[in-house]
């Protein structure tokens, strides 16, 4: 039998629920739209994104589960942990606003995991490439979904216009914490299992540079930066609302199945 | 309908010792499919008299409509989904065969879908679409 956790287990372990976190508190954000979006095709679309990330959820909190040994499976960590355990980058976490911040945030969001999923497939473990592999075809989708909305919507009225650019300036500061690296990032990078999330940025920039440019919107020049999700070290005041909301069955009926 | 093999999610089936292993892999992670599937795969398998059965997932190589089968493609078109084309969008309509067709939304009522129209006879379609 190997020797108990190694402290490269406990930083895997770590690694893949800031994946599955991220991914599970934005599809629960977005699934809230369910039978609340401006139109049937924009519901529609909002629900199959929350679907992919959920899916997505179930496949990187799996595999913490198997990295940590303890016998907890992607449900257990999901609805049976409080909200200083979680992972989630705080982005995931600020309320849904107008339709038009939901789709502003999923771009900021999209945008940054197309670029991190495709790094994570040269990941020397084999079981993150995989994972990697299977997410980055459906992110691509919602990165193609949610870029032409923020600029059919920047390019749009004057007052969907203004609604964009208010979002922007409201999310961006929450996106500088998914560049900022700590010593779990640079246990990966020394594994070789993911990137340095600072060496994304400018790839990030130009990206999101491109489509706000023909949103009509600027870049913002701000780099302050709101951090503490990734970490768990302080996140929103929002995220105990979303765990009260999306874990009260599994709390009040523990084990409950149907 | 289609099958599984149709749709190119079994990827293998192999005897180990007395164990049937069934690779299978999803379409879509989050697809809500996935357990039925399972089911249907192990409950086929035990009216066929096979008691020891073991399904495995495979992500990798990752999921690709290109694994849709030619039989599959044309039992989707008959049941009135448009199938996947390389262009990357439906070719024509399934209905009337038009090829004077919009895409409505990115997405329909599965992950696997989107939703299109067609403008001559005006009918909403499905088109499953290449990933
Ligand atoms: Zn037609």
């Amino acid at each position: 039998m190997s020797t108990a956790v190694t402290s490269g287990d406990d930083a895997l372990f770590e690694f893949l629920c800031r994946m599955g976190d991220s991914t599970l508190v934005l599809g629960h954000r977005v699934s809230e739209w369910c039978g609340h979006a401006p139109v049937l095709e924009e519901d529609i679309a909002l629900a199959n994104t929350a679907l992919d990330l959920i899916g997505q959820t179930q496949l990187w909190l799996g595999l913490a589960g198997e990295v940590e040994g303890k016998g907890r499976d992607a449900d257990k960590l999901a609805f049976l942990r409080d909200g200083w355990d979680f992972r989630s980058a705080l982005l995931t976490e600020v309320p849904n606003g107008d339709f038009g911040r939901t789709l502003m945030r999923q771009f900021l969001f999209d945008a940054w995991h197309s670029i991190y999923l495709g790094r994570l497939l040269k990941s020397s473990d084999k079981r993150v490439a995989d994972i990697a592999e299977k997410a980055s075809k459906e992110v691509s989708y919602h990165l193609e979904r949610s870029a032409d909305t923020v600029v059919a919507l920047g390019d749009g009225t004057e007052e969907s216009h203004a609604r964009m650019a208010d979002a922007l300036a409201y999310l961006w500061p929450y996106v500088g914490e998914l560049f900022a690296g700590d010593a779990v990032d640079a246990a990966m990078v020394e594994a070789g299992v993911a990137p340095d999330p600072a060496s994304l940025r400018e790839e990030y920039d130009a990206l999101v540079g491109r489509i706000l440019e023909e949103a009509t919107l600027a870049l913002p020049e701000g780099r302050f930066a709101h951090k503490g999700g990734r970490d768990g070290r302080m996140h929103t005041e929002h995220l105990g609302h979303i765990l009260t909301q999306m874990q009260w069955l599994q709390r009040a009926y523990p084990g409950c199945t149907w | 309908m289609i099958s599984l093999t149709d749709l190119g999610i079994i990827r293998d089936v192999a005897w180990q010792d007395d164990t049937l292993i069934v690779t299978v892999t999803p379409t879509y992670s989050g697809c809500p499919a996935t357990s039925i599937i399972n089911l249907d795969i192990e409950t086929a398998l035990r009216g066929h008299g096979i008691e020891k059965i073991e399904l495995k997932r495979q992500l990798s190589p990752a999921w690709t409509t290109d694994w849709l089968t030619e039989g599959g493609k044309r039992k989707l078109e008959a049941f009135g989904i448009a199938p996947p084309q390389p262009a990357g969008g439906p070719d024509h309509c399934p209905h009337c065969g038009s090829k004077s067709i919009e895409k409505i939304s990115q997405f329909g009522s599965t992950p696997c879908k989107a939703t299109w129209r067609c403008k001559d006879c005006l009918e909403p379609f499905d088109y499953f679409k290449c990933i």
